[in-house]
């Protein structure tokens, strides 16, 4: 059962075939039987779960109409704030913490009758590309348990890839939604920015940040983003028009005559041969159904990095400040005698971890005085000339490609200690949050030098995610063809399979 | 080393002021959230994820305050910024929950205003023009109780107790350009333009501006520099002064303190200094050579704010008419000496007087009632005449009828003091009490013929020309009336009676 | 080579109110020369006359009626509290005054 996708699940649930408790039941034994080994949950609510699905099972016979995957299970990245359960970012800043509020994004899902299954694991407050940031220990990539299954959204990503949740909740500032996709062989999709409510959505840099779905197939993923996405009156960043059809973009997915732009800036030079490989041949692929392929330049690209790696920490040296000890979370060093600023220096240095400090320390010098128009104000001027050059590009092609990350699934532990290796790891997915446009990683095969997923990077205009899905959805039936089965069925088999 | 007195100081030195007030707007919500602002909630019953810091939480701006601070700036002759953006000012501090407060920095919605004041001297009426630099909006903090110190005050506390219910409460930060050229007069000037401005923004009815509840802060900077330089001297911030007495007090104050320092080749320390109420003097706080780096950025969570000229225009157009403007268009439509117009603002009557000569009062009787008989009983009430139960109507109703002679003054005395005790408006009362003038001659004329019988000697004496004796006879026909009289009438009757008429 | 030293990564890391331990001040102040370079590349592009953005989308005007909503009750509010008394957040002596 655990094998179906959300659609088939959701399908059956339908048809009565089975009980949203028998799937919920399905998914906790699953995780029972591999998550020793994948790591991919913080906390699994299995009462809380149950109790939902047994919820949505009466609603069901009582015959309310309900939304399409109501009684699917999910997995939620721990970055999002559930009431009563704990939530923690991934920080030992906030170990134990349980919100006395829910995100929208949950109140939506809950709304939908989705049952939440627990909070999966993530790079301390979405900062890192590998899930070894965690301050609870990494997750491990379900093909191949000693190398990390990316990041930020590590623990969301590798329980959907591991069969522990047919769907799952994860959050994209610098591509970690669509990196983790990519390096655990299943679908991620960022929205555009706005589309979906930030609020309850623990902060990183809130410029950058949104929210957004994992899934095995591109249906699954957009009936996930159909429910999370829409207007929100509590974020004032959240835009007011209606959410683009992703659904019916799934469902029908044709490129005949659209025009499909290869970014120069992005593949090449820096590309594993196996990753450059899997992203041509998915062109070759998209060219035979009809699509025209050209060529775009966004010379600001080369800039994109830099500026990230400014706006991002400027902007969470912000956000993060209000871990202080004083009204929740973790409080140390309270001694006989201590103030309160010692206890706040003490508890922010226990309670962070070391990419959390880097990127605070590196925000607050390019904020302060004297260095704000050189670096941060530089970053934002950045910013202006790759929303220009998407522009352009967007004059030429309806979507624009790449290959979603340079590299397949590293070694846990191998760019650790090498902060500006794994930075350059986002080098490809970092300019569509500067843009706030929208982009969907979805698996393009395996490179052949270490049998690992690739994936291929779909990017649209803001608002136009259903572009992602049309596109996706032709690319993956074609792929699905010449491969004969779903890529997550080459994936070595975990324990109690 | 004694203090230089005021007039050697100004003798040699030349005070530049910088004001800036802080007011609390009084919007039912919050500024970044939907929480209540209603003063003396238990603690910690109006607070919400957004404005408790929770992780995730995310502000959106009211639109009232947004509409309340263009008006204040209208009100300001501020030109209104067509964008404007909320920034950060990024500190920590425990009564700020999220270790940043949302302001505006390089953007403020309001900017380059004025404000006329008036201030009385020997030489006759001066006015000076404080120029306004910018208005804009941000949020308060929450409140701390420190425990454990000896005054509660936070040198020597164990440790604080905090409540976050006036955390985001919504105000309006209004900072003047440098004020020079006000000489002597620096504190003057000063009290007149927070008094100025806290009159505009009770006409606007944006805020209760009570500098005692601290919904109007102000936050004082002096300078001094030698009577003739161009050079600035160093200022110092004076915080804590809760009343237009005490902005007077600590300018007049810090300028001393300056000049005794700079007298003796001393430096001036720019710092923050905290006025103390019980001496007049100020105390020292934190150096602000030691300020932290707000490391201000655009807040990335809020959008730009854009009011249309339409807008702005429709908003003007609601401004009601300048305080000062109103109280001279006042003072010669009702021939009123200057005295007489500083009581009436003293005693904050103003506005109930103009409602009772515009339903029909005469001006000067409307006067003489409010700030005469229903001020005395509001003063030994203790309480605001603004607050008794008599309204501008029950006075002019009042007026109507002594005008029409169905009630003398001594008559409508007790009238003013039923209405005030509640029984009603001036005619119940008047009912209730079965108050009436007699006017009728006859019964006048029993009531007087009977006094002066019981009193023959004294009427008598009046017979043979002796006034003042009458006096008597006035009171005792007053009291068999049962004062309800008419005493002019009376003493007319009588005299005539007698044969002094 | 751009790069922060010791002290100045302590100074920064006071304005964080982080108390870093000094293994730490030295390892961020190496590390720091080389992401500074990276991210300074931003200044080589000829960025006159370019507006910053800091806003992907143009949102204007988006503002909240002037309306009450239900608060948190006060157990909700402090239920995350390391410390609290009669309903109040409790916090160690604080030094500093507030602005």
């Amino acid at each position: 059962m655990i094998q179906l996708t959300a659609a088939q699940m959701a399908d059956a649930l339908a048809k009565d075939e089975t009980t949203s408790v028998e799937l919920t039941q399905a998914h906790l034994d699953r995780i029972a039987a591999v998550d020793g080994q994948v790591k991919a949950f913080l906390h699994v609510d299995s009462e809380g779960a149950l109790a939902q699905a047994r919820d949505v099972d009466t609603r069901r016979k009582s015959g309310e109409k309900l939304s399409a995957i109501a009684g699917v299970p999910l997995a939620l990245k721990d970055v999002l704030a559930q009431k009563g359960v704990p939530t923690t970012a991934g920080s030992k800043i906030l170990q134990g913490w349980r919100p006395p509020y829910d995100s929208t994004v949950v109140s939506k899902l809950k709304d939908a009758g989705v049952v939440i299954m627990g909070k999966t694991n993530m790079d301390e407050f979405a900062m890192g590309s590998s899930t070894e940031n965690s301050g609870y220990g990494p997750t491990f990539n379900p093909w191949d348990l000693t190398r990390t299954p990316g990041g930020s959204s590590g623990g969301s990503a590798a329980a959907v890839s591991a069969f522990e949740a047919p769907l799952a909740v994860g959050s994209d500032t610098g591509g970690s939604i669509r990196q983790p996709a990519a390096l655990t062989g299943i679908v991620g999709v960022r929205p555009t920015y706005g589309a979906v409510s930030r609020f309850g959505l623990i902060a990183y840099s809130s410029s950058l940040d949104q929210a957004g779905p994992f899934g095995r197939t591109v249906l699954d993923t957009a009936l996930l983003h159909e429910v999370m996405a829409g207007h929100d009156p509590k974020d004032a960043t959240s835009i007011n028009a209606p959410v683009p059809a992703v659904v019916s973009a799934a469902k029908s997915g044709d490129v005949k005559g659209m025009k499909i732009g290869v970014i120069k800036q992005l593949q090449g030079e820096g590309y594993q041969k196996g990753v450059q490989a899997r992203f041509d041949e998915s062109l070759k692929v998209l060219a035979s159904l009809g699509a025209e392929i050209v060529e775009v330049d966004c010379p600001s690209f080369e800039y994109a990095l830099a500026a990230y790696y400014l706006i991002a920490p400027s902007e969470c040296s912000s956000n993060l400040a209000r871990f202080d000890a004083m009204r929740y979370g973790l409080r140390t060093g309270d001694v006989e005698g201590a103030s309160a600023e010692a206890v706040m220096s003490a508890t922010r240095d226990a309670g962070f971890g070391r990419e959390v400090k880097r990127r605070i320390i590196l925000g607050t010098y390019a904020l302060s005085s004297g260095y704000y128009d050189a670096y941060y104000g530089s970053a934002q001027k950045i910013r202006t000339l790759i929303i220009q050059d998407y522009a352009k590009a967007f004059g030429k092609a309806d979507v624009l490609v790449s290959p979603t990350a340079p590299t397949t699934a590293y070694k846990i532990g191998e760019k650790v200690d090498d902060p500006m290796a794994m930075y350059l790891g986002d080098v490809a997915t970092i300019p569509v949050n500067l843009a706030g446009i929208c982009g969907m990683s979805l698996p393009a095969g395996l490179a052949e030098e270490d049998n690992l997923p690739v994936g291929f990077q779909i990017m649209a205009p803001a608002m136009q995610d259903q572009r992602l899905y049309q596109v996706g959805a032709s690319l993956e039936a074609a792929l699905l063809s010449q491969w004969g089965a779903p890529i997550l069925s080459k994936a070595p088999a975990l324990g109690g399979k | 080393m004694t203090l230089p007195t005021y007039d050697e100081v100004i003798a040699k030195w030349d005070p530049v002021l910088g004001l800036e007030v802080h007011v609390e707007l009084n919007t039912k919500s919050k500024m970044f959230c939907s929480c209540a602002t209603e003063f003396g909630a238990e603690p910690n019953t109006q607070t919400c994820p957004v404005c408790l810091a929770l992780p995730g939480a995310l502000p959106v701006v009211n639109e009232k305050a947004i509409e309340s601070t263009i008006l204040i700036g209208l009100a300001l002759n501020c030109k209104i910024a067509p964008y404007s953006r909320f920034a950060r000012k990024n500190y920590f501090y425990p009564d700020m929950p999220k270790n940043f407060q949302i302001s505006q920095y390089d953007e403020p919605i309001c900017f380059d205003g004025y404000v006329d004041v008036e201030i009385d001297t020997e030489e006759g009426p001066k006015q000076f023009r404080i120029e306004i630099e910018r208005v804009h909006m941000e949020e308060d903090t929450g409140k701390s109780l420190h425990v454990g110190g000896a005054t509660g005050r936070i040198h020597g506390a164990d440790y604080s107790l905090l409540d976050y219910n006036r955390a985001g409460i919504p105000l309006v930060e209004i900072v003047t350009k440098i004020v020079p050229g006000t000489g002597k007069y620096a504190p003057e000037v000063a009290k007149a333009y927070v008094a100025e401005l806290r009159d505009i923004l009770r006409g606007l009815k944006v805020s209760d501006v009570k500098m005692e509840q601290g919904s109007l802060r102000c936050d004082a900077n002096v300078s001094l520099k030698p009577i003739g330089s161009d050079v600035l001297g160093t200022r110092s911030e004076t915080k804590n002064v809760n009343s237009l007495r005490s902005v007077e007090r600590a300018i007049r104050g810090e300028m001393i303190r300056h000049a005794e320092l700079l007298n003796d080749g001393k430096k001036v320390k720019q710092e923050t200094r905290h006025f103390q109420e019980d001496t007049g003097l100020t105390r020292s706080g934190r150096s602000k050579e030691q300020a932290e780096d707000y490391r201000y950025f655009p807040d990335p969570d809020l959008v730009p704010v854009t009011p249309s000229s339409a807008w702005i225009e429709e908003l003007r157009a609601t401004l009601p008419e300048r305080p000062s403007l109103r109280r001279k268009r006042l003072k010669e439509e009702w021939n009123v000496p200057d005295k007489e117009m500083q009581a009436m603002i003293n005693a904050d009557v103003l506005d109930i007087v103009e409602a009772t000569v515009l339903l029909g009062a005469d001006p000067t009787k409307a006067r003489s009632w409010w700030l005469g008989e229903i001020s005395r009983i509001a003063n030994d009430q203790n309480i605001a005449v603004a607050d008794l139960s008599i309204t501008p109507a029950d006075v002019a109703e009042l007026v109507a009828l002594v005008a029409a002679g169905e009630l003398t003054d001594k008559l409508a005395r007790q009238v003013v003091e039923g209405v005030i005790a509640g029984e009603g408006k001036p005619s119940e009362v008047v009912a209730k009490r079965g108050i009436k003038v007699v006017n009728d001659d006859g019964a006048l004329m029993a009531a007087i013929e009977k006094v002066c019988t019981e009193q023959a000697e004294t009427a008598e004496k009046v017979r043979g020309g002796h006034l003042p004796a009458a006096g008597a006879l006035i009171g005792a026909v007053m009291k068999e009336t049962k004062g309800q009289a008419d005493a002019a009438k009376v003493r007319e009757l009588l005299l005539k009676h007698l044969g002094q008429g | 080579m751009s790069s922060l030293s010791r002290d100045d990564v302590a100074k920064l890391a006071g304005l964080a109110r982080i108390e870093m331990t000094e293994s730490e001040l030295v390892e961020l102040s190496s590390q720091f020369g080389m992401i500074l370079d990276a991210v300074a590349r931003v200044q080589e592009m000829d960025l006159s006359g370019v507006k910053a953005t800091s806003h992907p989308q143009p949102l204007e005007n988006i503002a909240r009626p002037d309306v009450v909503l239900p608060s948190l009750s006060p157990d909700e509010a402090l239920s995350g509290a390391p410390a609290q008394e009669e309903s109040r957040f409790r916090v160690p002596q604080i030094l500093g005054e507030a602005e």
